[in-house]
């Protein structure tokens, strides 16, 4: 067949029609109140079959001249980010059809970033990851703003655009700067031109690889450029937050591991450097800007700067291991988001959200099994064992320790008792505290995903949910680090 | 036979199970439920130490499984742990007994809090592997933190972070001294890891970070402050458990990593930990002597006995370690036994203020008794079963310092002043208080529960045997091995020199 070579790029094929389709959908629909839930349910399906299309390839396939890459790393990443957009659009049905914002275009939206996540993680040129990560933005940059009566949602979309757009300069500043001095885009002919003796002192090498990392960044909210966070996940709609914390993430995330890894690994003690102070400055900040937070989604938003500081340990450690640690962890840290964000969804009084973590004051007398379910994430956030987030460290921290960054391991399992302490307030509201008025009662989407990850987290000891995820993320490192002499 | 570790250590957690499949306003089934299940986790426990082979210094009823990635579910039991599975699955039932009536509120929760608690603390005893170790060790901070928290007295909130953040704060760098252990030894497997070599340096900091760990559990001086408060406002049973079977798992720790693992450092540092212990015994036992709370004198004096257990431990002798193992069971079922008498005539009056109480002898004969009995154990009388560890401890002690067996000895001392002081101002005295005028005295419920504890206190006070002979091949392999790994070292020095 003359189109095999589109196969590599089945499931982002499959995304960027599925877009289009729905678009021409919702636009001829005589039905302006009820296409928004048919479109996003056929969005939701869009997204499964891609799953199903990542997931049955396999190999190392390359597309467009080797810009984009479809190997191990490609798709374990792609299918956590497919299922992390599939989890959050199904938390927006309830909230969108509350703030009459349940609307054909959101879901649109959503396959356009899901294409352009798709793009980044498989980026293997200087200029699809551009490419992935704008898509990917511009949508973002949307969705953040979609409730447009909301104040606070306009400004979040502002604020996240221009300073996407400063960081996405950066970028292409840096990039150029590598172009200049490798003479190329692809990741594999940077590699190997950044191996060439000498290199490891030039100057615009340095400084482009600088300004690359800082716009990654910017991107996966590490210290000291996560100032947009907070006030950008407090004020988007939350389901929109919760995607931004778990899909975009994911993304981000991929793009890290694929410039270290992939572009600049002959060059791994200059970013090592930069990737250890992001990863310090991160955990610290995070557990100690979270203390006096009193709004539990910018609690989650200072968490998940310091969850991408432990993330970063792996990498920094720049081993295989290191490697399937991080994505061990972005899998773990999926589940947990994707978890504690629908119960913030769930915390509604008088037909609307309440988001002060004072609200949840004695949750465990009115509504046990919430509860539970939220306190069972604030552990595993907290990294307490036998729940999942422990082993998201253990990992994290596991190759550090054969690196011998033995500073960095020491800081960052302190930050984490520091962190543990914010959980832990969240428990003792839950089930120590006097019991306020009810929550209403949670519709069966948002229970279902908050019920689900809550079993995923306590089940990950057993060997056939644990036991494969671990297998399968070593698998996908390997397929992704480029054979080096150690 | 072949599983029946995991077998007693998930048992509770069936019962938990259970228990949370109830409907919602069960109070009644859920205690029973929770009875029955500790009591038969205890006679599978039994089962175990019937056929448990004291000939055999090797691990038993070895169970290993694959689990996640490279690591493996392992499970086994020797003479150093086998008896602390018994104390724990003893204690059990008693605490369940004894929040039978004390506990009306949340009972559901909290049977499931105690049911998990006893798998995460049975599973520390079983575990072969440093991850799975980890795993129960630090598990079982979640249960005790919402047990204090949710059922606790006053100052509930501030006692269970801080016990919380002190206990893992201590942990997270075993953790990591756990980690380098896997990539020195290429196994999280801990048999293998007893036969590891580890180089001296290394063995250091590996030590520091174990120690660090094992001694917020213990608790040792100046790192003890989490215990008074996690003792005063625990519920009853919370404090028969943390006195009982949490604080035995950093001796524990000591014992199965410390001492074995890394021998050199053991025998560096151990005048740091003699120091340590010696300040302990002295200090807290003073500090002791001061207090207004029955339960803050009892978690006091439970520091002061945990520093005669380091003390025998890291004499690395015989003698020491068998002493250190027999006084962590003694201190486990009279500590235990005391608090529960504090919640006795706690659940009548409501307050734990020594002045509050005295002369209720004349009320409550039989608890006086009982009361009495435990307070000669805590102070170490011969007959009972706290002199036989403190004898053991301090004979080994004369062996390794003199001057550290003399200055623990007058912790014997002190530590009669405060307990018979104690026992004078509550029990004896006029019966001037009108509060204590209508007081009853022990209830079937408390007999039963406190009866057990004080035939045992008098049975191994009379008759250590039973422990001493489960114990005593596996310490002796322990102290040979030992032995071997320092005497080259100590060679290596002298010639150095």
């Amino acid at each position: 067949m003359e189109l095999d070579f589109l196969r590599p790029v089945l499931a982002e094929l499959m995304l960027a029609v599925g877009a289009m389709v729905l678009l021409m959908i919702g636009a001829f629909s005589r039905d302006k109140q009820g296409v928004g839930r048919t479109v996003t349910w056929l969005a939701v399906g869009v997204l499964l079959a891609a799953t199903v299309a990542v997931i049955n390839t396999d190999g190392n396939q390359t597309a467009f001249e080797g810009a984009f890459i479809n190997d191990g790393l490609g798709r374990f990443l792609k299918v956590l980010m497919l299922i992390a957009a599939t989890g959050t659009l199904i938390l927006t049905f309830e909230p969108f059809a509350r703030e009459k914002i349940l609307l054909f275009e959101y879901p649109v939206l959503v396959l356009c970033a899901a294409l352009g996540m798709a793009v980044m993680i498989s980026a293997n040129d200087l200029i699809a990851l551009y490419l992935g990560l704008e898509l990917q933005s511009l949508a973002l940059y949307v969705m953040a703003a979609f409730h447009r009566d909301d104040v606070r949602s306009s400004e979040a979309g502002l604020k996240y655009f221009v300073l996407g757009a400063l960081s996405s300069g950066m970028l292409l500043y840096g990039a150029s700067l590598i172009y200049g001095v490798t003479g190329a885009t692809g990741f594999s002919a940077i590699a190997t031109a950044a191996g060439e003796a000498g290199m490891g002192q030039n100057l615009g090498l340095t400084i482009g690889l600088v300004f690359v990392l800082v716009a990654l960044a910017f991107k996966i909210s590490a210290v000291p450029f996560h100032m947009w966070t907070p006030d950008v996940y407090q004020g988007s709609p939350t389901a929109v937050t919760t995607f931004m914390a778990s899909a975009a993430k994911v993304a981000a995330m991929a793009l890290v591991l694929r410039f270290t890894l992939a572009a600049l690994p002959t060059i791994a003690s200059q970013w090592q450097q930069i990737i250890i102070f992001l990863s310090i400055a991160s955990m610290v900040l995070g557990a100690f800007a979270a203390i006096g937070q009193t709004n539990i989604k910018r609690l989650l938003a200072y968490s998940s700067i310091g969850h991408v500081g432990f993330a970063l340990v792996g990498l920094a450690a720049n081993n295989a291991e290191g490697a399937a640690g991080v994505l061990i962890y972005l899998a773990i840290y999926v589940a947990m988001t994707l978890g504690t964000f629908a119960c913030i969804l769930a915390m509604k009084r008088g037909g609307r959200n309440v988001e002060d973590i004072s609200e949840l004051s004695g949750l465990a007398k009115t509504n046990l099994g919430f509860a539970t379910i939220l306190a069972i994430l604030m552990f595993s956030l907290a990294g307490i064992p036998p729940l999942a987030g422990f082993w998201a460290k253990w990992y994290a921290f596991l190759p550090a320790i054969k690196a011998g960054l033995y500073p960095l391991a020491v800081i960052g399992v302190v930050a984490s008792v520091i962190g543990a302490f914010y959980y832990l307030r969240v428990v003792k509201i839950m089930f120590f505290d006097e019991a306020a008025a009810p929550f209403e009662a949670v519709d069966g989407k948002t229970y279902a995903v908050m019920a689900l990850s809550a079993v995923v987290i306590v089940a990950f000891v057993l060997p056939f949910i644990g036991g494969t995820l671990v297998d399968a993320a070593t698998a996908a490192a390997a397929s992704a680090m480029p054979p080096r002499a150690l | 036979m072949s599983n029946i570790l995991s077998v007693v250590t998930f048992l509770p957690l069936v019962g938990a199970l259970l228990i949370a499949g109830l409907n919602s306003d069960a109070k009644i089934n859920a205690r029973w439920i929770a009875l029955w299940t500790t009591i038969i986790t205890f006679f599978v426990s039994l089962l175990i130490w019937w056929n448990f082979d004291k000939t055999n210094a090797g691990f038993q009823f070895v169970e290993e499984y694959n689990w996640l990635g490279t690591l493996k579910y392992k499970m086994g039991v020797d003479g150093i742990s086998m008896l602390f599975i018994i104390l724990t699955t003893f204690l059990m039932p008693l605490c369940i007994l004894a929040s039978w009536e004390s506990i009306e509120d949340r009972v559901k929760e909290y049977m499931i809090a105690f049911l998990v608690l006893e798998t995460l603390m049975l599973g520390v005893f079983c575990a072969l592997d440093l991850v799975l170790f980890y795993l129960f060790f630090e598990g079982g901070l979640i249960p005790m933190f919402l047990i204090i928290g949710v059922w606790g007295g006053k100052r509930r909130v501030y006692a269970s972070f801080k016990f919380f953040l002190y206990t893992l704060l201590g942990s997270v760098l075993m953790l990591l001294a756990m980690m380098a252990m896997y990539w020195h030894a290429g196994t999280t497997d801990i048999p293998t890891l007893l036969t590891t070599k580890f180089p001296p340096d290394m063995q250091w900091w590996l030590w520091l970070a174990f120690f660090a760990s094992f001694a917020v559990k213990m608790p040792m001086w100046p790192v003890h402050t989490w215990l008074p408060d996690a003792h005063v406002e625990a519920p009853t049973a919370g404090s028969v458990i943390l006195a009982g079977i949490l604080l035995k798992m950093g001796g524990y720790g000591f014992l199965r990593f410390s001492l074995p693992m890394f021998p050199i450092a053991s025998e560096q540092l151990a005048p740091l930990v003699f120091t340590l212990s010696i300040v302990a015994i002295i200090y807290t036992s003073l500090v002791a002597l001061v207090q207004e709370d029955i339960k803050k004198l009892i978690a006091y004096s439970s520091v002061a006995h945990m520093g005669f257990v380091t003390m025998g431990i890291f004499t690395a002798s015989q003698q020491g370690i068998d002493g250190a193992i027999f006084q962590m069971l003694s201190h486990g079922i009279v500590s235990a036994a005391l608090f529960l008498c504090v919640g006795v005539v706690y659940d009548r009056l409501h307050t734990r203020e020594i002045s509050a109480y005295g002369g209720i002898v004349e009320r409550m004969p039989m608890y006086a008794v009982a009361f009495m009995v435990f307070t000669m154990a805590n102070v170490g009388l011969p007959g009972t079963s706290g002199f036989v560890g403190e004898f053991l401890t301090l004979l080994s002690a004369f062996g390794a310092n003199t001057w550290v067996a003399i200055l623990a000895t007058t912790g014997v001392i002190l530590s009669a002043a405060y307990a018979l002081y104690l026992y004078r101002r509550v029990i004896f005295g006029p019966l001037t208080k009108p509060s204590l005028k209508s007081l009853l005295d022990l209830s079937p419920r408390e007999i039963a529960i406190l009866a057990p504890l004080v035939i045992l206190t008098i049975f191994y006070g009379v008759y250590p045997a039973p422990v001493l002979d489960v114990t005593a091949v596996s310490v002796r392999n322990l102290v040979q091995n030992y032995e071997a790994a320092v005497k080259p070292a100590a060679a290596l020095l002298e010639t150095a020199r």
